[in-house]
């Protein structure tokens, strides 16, 4: 190949700007390193892997597993380049058939059912020529619900924290909100967002900002509510927290079926509805079963490791407990895939489209003991 | 089998308040009833009388009580509160139980265009007619007022003129009257009664001929005076610290003082400010005062004098003196007062003295304890106490009381109707003195059965042995401390945090602030041992933490001499000595399981070896690991929080009183709410959202330990095992192996882990119960052994039931998988404070009853969620949401009942259960009161009942002094004798 491409043993030791790689496809791994300021073009690096896994006649897709665990898409150079300069030291490439690829990127199966709507900041692509992922390569950040059964003031916003290692990222506050009553404005305590973080989740997507109300959080209304319970409230929904906001800036809100104007012109009518939700106000685009899957397991880990103290344990319990013990807890069926599981626990299991989880810091992957 | 609907066993009734008064303000008391009223600054009338018989009543007012008056020889009361308002309260009999009720309130009008001063009331008189009302105000003027409907009989007023031209020449030259300062009747003729002005005048004021009967001059202010009981004398007391006796005779001439006496001169004395002068059968009377003390060096003490013959006492009170009054001959028409105890209300507790045996003992209180003597850090409930020990605590208590006098309670008005409580039940209350209090919760009165210190196990600033109140012979004042509230621990590590008590075994287990975790066991005799020590420490081998907090306290070396009763044995002390957050004992296996911040032990106190520790610490927590003393920033930034949601919080009060018609809003107000809205602006209360993660501060703190015996490894062997949450929601199980009771002391417990489980909404584990085979709780160790519990189903499969702060989950045993869950935060915004699993009876039918969790959120609401299917059956709210030491103090017994402290002094008691309930029945009849005299010589059936109560104690030679609790816990023929004797009363 050329320069930027090396067999791994020789460079690892002294040459820091290289990035090992560990490359599994089926039970097979192979390793080799990669220079971090210029890993190459994707192409090279699609004959590299094929090559060296001796593939070179089947059609394979290359996935990488990011800092979050997550299993991303490795298909054209820009996500080459992120997959590599991100690798933290290791980067893990599993490579699996193109057959078999389907629906198996993205941490958290189930969530990538929803067609679920991809933030695109940039515009048309430089090159078309360039291979774009499905949608469901990417991982959703948030993404504005229910819109065809909301007034058109209000804005439902859901915010997909799981994968993602960034703050949710806002505060809130008590204020007073100014509600049409049938003798006139009346002015009604009311819960505001108050703050953003700097690159916290909620700033990131734009759908919430300072001052908008907060009038639902899951679908359930918060009016009459102390501000601490509905902090309670959101964070107890935090791993998929869904707010109903009445925006502070009405000028960006969704417009629904022909018509072309903003909502200004046509206030009479959202207004009487601004406090009369549709009676099953419960969010409708979500089926419960849906929001049960997206809910995050509990981790059970079975026969951890000993109390340091006296007595120790009979020799040969640690093996058993992590080798047969632990599949059956770890398989128990409904459980399966949901979430961004416990990053140690997935390390653990075999196959990599259940579990790609990784922790940032590296774990062993073979040895019998787990440390942190 | 008849189910009866779950709902219907449900209810929340506030029943009972235990404990001392918050802020007490008035005393009042009928020596006709035996009856003794206490006023509080919140507008609260609390009346007392013999154990079980108690009143309250609430002013809508929310004004302070300033004045407590009975009306002679009836179930009537006068209160006054502090804006002026008079109100009648009566005992009305309704359905055979009195009942407590306000009838009337009155407020005084002067004539138009009066100074507000002419109708402020300084003093009540009662007139002995019962329809009449004397009020002495500041202006000096005394209004009469008619009763019951609180008429004013304007043409009977007495005015200072009219005082004033019925004076003698000689005594009109100076203006002497100024504000009324006593109203008396005169005790043998009631058309006299006697007026004290402020600047020093005395007048005896004849009712019928409006006419001055005698008038005394002194030259000092008057603070109170007193008759003697057959009106030939009165006592007068002074701002100086005087008092003067004057001869009562109808003689033109101005009588001089017969004596002046300044009992604590000659240097500048405080003011008397209330006298007692009270004749006796036999040698002088008693002299009985308020203040005097010496200004410069004594004129802090709060005391209250009595002389009599060559003995004189300052009783030196532990706070403010509210007010006293004395017990005495009732009779009027007995010739001496024969006074025989000295009931005296300090601000924080309630003092009697014993004023008939020699050296004037304390009488031990029934009731009104004060629960705050030294404040409370935590408390612990264990119904239904097996009589053995409830007995042993009984003796182990009754010899720290000896002390006090063998007087019966002399408050003893009313009869309680209340039947017998049902069980026996205590309630443990840790204190920041490092002492265990145990209380009888059985009934109406939280009576203390013994008191329980862990100091003496350590080595403090103070000694023990050292007797402060030593005082030589010839000390002058002759000052005694009484009363034992004092909030001042010598060293705050010494104060308990979680207590555990097995009821059938005696093991007791104390945790502290300091990390000590102490075993006692029960033992009936005095002994001398050393406490083992053993440190444990739950960093294990991390390196580079260094622990900021407090050290640990310093064990005492070589043998302790301890008093009958729990016994230390064993002291655990936990590395870094950070404070015990949770702790369980399994008296049956013999092992003690304690955490704190850093993780969690358990320990084998058989054998007294460390079974294991295991650090919950996450590394990065360095809050936790630094200790207490890291987090003054965090407690700063937090007080400046709560000042401003208190700033809000009367912004929005300020809302939401109902709007007046616009026009009359006052400039005033709407200008203050303005401003406070600006305030918001710049505070604005804001909270931060952010999911928990694993790196928060404090989630290694262990917030719960739980032992059961259940299928940890496999559904075909039970195992012992140990369950620990955290407040990071992690569990950890470990599977235990107890050697058989043979075997014992010979192999050693072994313990591994077997399941760690992490909620991944990562909320603090407030609650682990294991579920037998039917869904029924495990039951308490030694509670089969004792045939008290049906033996738990080992044969379905068990059920887990995690409680965090935002969810109740279920799971399989023993492959951990989620079954059912509750989600509570997420959908009310409420969190979980306290969870316990009550045992609702039906009220219906007689051996059928369902266990429930009884929960208690963070905004006060008490829930039941049934068990196992977690369906959330009634929500009540009980506790107001602001008041957080309340919710934080609240705890559930086994049978649905709970208390929590609605004052740093009181406990209220409140029951979700329509079977069990304690509060008062009582019945208080005027008609009754013609026996009662003095406790002594009382005649008729009350004596027969004291006797009886007498022999059924006297075969203890110890304890002479009968007690009511004992009752309880005596046999049934004891029992019937009693209801045999009550049945006599009428």
């Amino acid at each position: 190949m050329n320069r930027s491409f090396h067999k791994s043993q020789t460079l690892r030791f002294y040459d820091c700007s290289a990035v090992e790689v560990k490359s599994k496809f089926g039970a097979e791994f192979r390793r080799f390193s990669l220079d971090r300021q210029k890993p190459g073009k994707f192409e090279d690096f699609y004959k590299l892997v094929v090559h060296t896994h001796h593939i070179s006649n089947t059609e394979v897709t290359i996935g990488y597993a990011d800092v979050h665990g997550d299993l991303l898409p490795i298909n054209n150079d820009d996500n080459f380049c992120k997959a590599v300069s991100s690798a933290n030291p290791l980067l893990r490439v599993f490579i699996q058939k193109r057959e078999a690829e389907h629906g198996s990127f993205v941490a958290g199966s189930l969530s990538r059912r929803r067609k679920a709507l991809a933030l695109r900041e940039d515009g048309p692509r430089r090159r078309p020529h360039l291979h774009i992922s499905m949608p469901h390569d990417f991982r959703p950040v948030s993404s504005i619900i229910d819109v065809d059964i909301l007034p058109e003031t209000h804005r439902r916003v859901r915010l997909y924290r799981h994968g993602c290692q960034k703050p949710l990222g806002f505060y809130i506050r008590d204020g007073m909100s100014v509600r049409v009553a049938p003798q006139g404005l009346e002015k009604v305590p009311g819960i505001f967002i108050s703050r953003m973080v700097p690159g916290g989740l909620a700033e990131s997507t734009g759908l919430l900002a300072v001052d908008d109300e907060v009038l639902e959080v899951n679908g359930i209304e918060v009016a009459g509510k102390t501000l601490d319970q509905v902090t309670d409230m959101m964070i107890a929904n935090s791993h998929n927290l869904i707010v109903t906001v009445k925006p502070a800036n009405q000028r960006n809100n969704v417009v629904r079926g022909s018509r072309a104007s903003g909502s200004s012109g046509r206030s009479s009518d959202s207004t009487a509805s601004r406090h009369s939700l549709p009676v099953a106000h419960v969010l409708q685009n979500l089926h419960p079963d849906e929001m049960e899957s997206d809910e995050e397991a509990d981790v059970v880990l079975e026969g951890v490791l000993e109390p340091r103290l006296v007595p120790r344990p009979p020799p040969g319990s640690l093996a058993r407990v992590n080798g047969a013990s632990l599949a059956p807890g770890l398989h128990s069926p409904g459980r399966e895939g949901s979430g961004s599981v416990h990053r140690l626990l997935s390390s653990l299991r075999s196959d990599p489209r259940h579990s790609l989880a990784l922790p940032p810091g590296g774990v062993e992957e073979h040895g019998p003991a787990v440390t942190l | 089998m008849i189910r009866p609907s779950p709902s219907r066993s449900f209810i929340v009734l506030t029943t009972v308040e235990h404990g001392f008064p918050h802020q007490p303000s008035a005393l009042g008391y009928s020596p006709s009833l035996h009856i003794l009223a206490i006023g509080t600054r919140s507008g609260a009338v609390k009346l007392y009388g013999a154990p079980g018989v108690e009143f309250m009543g609430l002013h809508r007012e929310n004004n302070a009580v300033v004045q407590i008056h009975f009306l002679p020889g009836q179930c009537q009361l006068v209160t006054l509160l502090d804006d002026n308002s008079l109100h009648l309260w009566s005992l009305k009999v309704k359905g055979g139980v009195s009942e407590l009720q306000e009838d009337e309130s009155f407020m005084l009008r002067g004539p138009p265009g009066a100074a507000p001063s002419a109708t402020q009331i300084t003093v009540v008189l009662p007139h002995s007619s019962r329809e009449l009302l004397y009020l002495g105000t500041e202006s000096g003027n005394v209004f009469v007022v008619q009763l019951p409907a609180f008429r004013t009989l304007e043409d009977r007023t007495i005015s200072p003129d009219a005082v004033l031209q019925r004076l003698p020449e000689e005594a009109r030259q100076r203006r002497v009257f100024e504000m009324v300062e006593a109203l008396q009747e005169h005790p043998r003729d009631p058309h006299q009664i006697l007026i004290g002005y402020s600047r020093g005048l005395v007048v005896i004021w004849d009712l019928r001929g409006s006419r001055v009967l005698c008038h005394f001059l002194s030259s000092q202010q008057l603070e109170n005076v007193c008759w003697q009981r057959d009106g030939r004398l009165i006592v007068s007391c002074h701002s100086d610290g005087s008092y003067h006796q004057w001869p009562v005779s109808t003689d033109a001439q101005p009588p001089e003082p017969l004596r002046s006496h300044v009992p604590y001169g000659p240097f500048p004395c405080k003011a008397i400010t209330k006298i007692f002068w009270l004749t006796t059968r036999q040698g002088s009377p008693f002299t009985i005062f308020q203040g005097g003390m010496p200004r410069a060096s004594y004129g802090d003490r709060h005391c209250i004098s009595v002389i009599h013959n060559d003995q004189q006492t300052a009783f030196d009170f532990t706070s403010r003196v509210i007010d006293f009054t004395v017990l005495a001959e009732a009779d009027p028409a007995a010739a001496f007062d024969d006074p025989y105890a000295l009931v005296v209300l300090a601000e924080e507790e309630l003092v009697v003295i014993d004023l008939q045996t020699a050296g004037w003992p304390l009488v031990q209180p029934p009731y009104l304890a004060s629960l705050h003597c030294s404040a409370i850090t935590c408390s612990h409930h264990v119904s239904n106490i097996p009589l053995k020990l409830w007995e042993r605590i009984i003796a182990a208590g009754s010899r720290q009381n000896t002390h006090f006098s063998t007087m019966e309670w002399p408050i003893d008005g009313g009869t309680s109707l209340a039947p017998a409580p049902p069980q026996r039940d205590l309630l443990l209350t840790g204190h920041e003195d490092g002492t265990v209090r145990f209380w009888d919760a059985s009934g109406v009165c939280l009576r203390l059965l013994y008191k329980l210190s862990t100091v003496r196990v350590f080595l403090t600033d103070t000694d023990p042995n050292e007797n402060l109140s030593a005082q030589g012979e010839d000390e002058w004042p002759p000052l005694r401390k009484v009363g034992s509230f004092d909030p001042y621990s010598d060293d705050p590590r010494l104060g308990i945090q979680k207590i555990f008590l097995c009821k059938y075994s005696g093991y007791l287990a104390v945790a502290g602030t300091a990390g000590q975790v102490l075993v006692l066991e029960l033992n009936d005799e005095e002994a001398e041992h050393t406490v083992e020590q053993v440190e444990a420490d739950l960093l294990q081998d991390q390196e580079g933490y260094r622990w900021k907090g407090h050290e640990r306290l310093c064990a005492r070396p070589g043998p302790v001499r301890f008093e009958p009763g729990f016994q230390p044995f064993v002291l655990v002390q936990c590395q870094p000595p950070a404070v015990v957050t949770s702790l369980a004992l399994h008296s049956e296996w013999r092992l003690v399981a304690f955490g704190t911040s850093h993780g969690f032990g358990l320990f084998d106190h058989q054998q007294r070896r460390q079974v294991f520790v295991k650090c919950t610490l996450h590394p990065s927590d360095q809050l936790a690991l630094e200790g207490p003393l890291s987090r003054v920033k965090s407690l700063k930034k937090s007080l400046r929080q709560s000042f401003r949601r208190i700033r809000r919080s009367r912004v929005s009060s300020r809302k939401r009183r109902p709007a007046g018609p616009p026009g009359e809003v006052p400039e005033g107000s709407s200008r203050a709410e303005r401003t406070g809205l600006q305030n918001m602006e710049l505070a604005p209360v804001q909270r931060k959202i952010e999911a928990r993660s694993a790196e928060d501060s404090f989630t290694g703190f262990v917030r719960t330990l739980y032992f059961a015996d259940t299928y940890l490894r496999d559904s075909s062997r039970h195992c012992p095992s140990l369950w620990a949450g955290t407040n990071g929601g992690a569990v950890y199980a470990f599977a235990l192996r107890v050697p058989p009771a043979e075997r014992r002391m010979d192999e050693l417990v072994r313990a591994e882990q077997a399941k760690e489980i992490q909620l991944m909404h990562r909320a603090p584990i407030v609650g682990i119960l294991v579920l037998d085979g039917h869904s029924v709780p495990l039951p308490e160790p030694l509670e089969v052994a004792h045939d008290l519990s049906k033996s738990p189903d080992m044969q379905g499969s068990h059920q887990l039931l995690v409680v965090s702060e935002e969810q109740f989950k279920v799971f399989t045993l023993p492959k951990v998988s989620a079954k059912l869950k509750l989600k509570l935060t997420a959908l009310e915004g409420s969190r979980v404070r306290r969870v316990s699993v009550a045992h609702f009876g039906s009220c219906r039918v007689e051996d059928y009853g369902e266990h429930h969790l009884a929960v208690l959120t963070n905004l006060g609401d008490v829930q039941v969620v049934s068990v196992p299917l977690l369906k959330p059956q009634v929500r009540y709210s009980c506790i107001r949401r602001e008041d957080v030491s309340g919710i934080a103090s609240c705890v559930f017994t086994k049978y649905g009942q709970g208390f929590y402290l609605i004052s740093p002094s009181e406990f209220e008691r409140f029951s979700l259960s329509t079977k069990w309930l304690v509060e008062p029945r009582c019945l208080v009849d005027s008609a009754e009161t013609k026996n009662h005299s003095c406790p002594r010589n009382r005649s008729g059936p009350e004596k027969a009942l004291g006797r009886a109560r007498n022999s059924g104690s006297q075969s203890d030679g110890e304890e002479r002094r009968p007690s009511p609790v004992m009752e309880h816990a005596l046999l049934n023929d004891e029992r019937a004798m009693v209801i045999g004797v009550l049945s006599e009363w009428p």
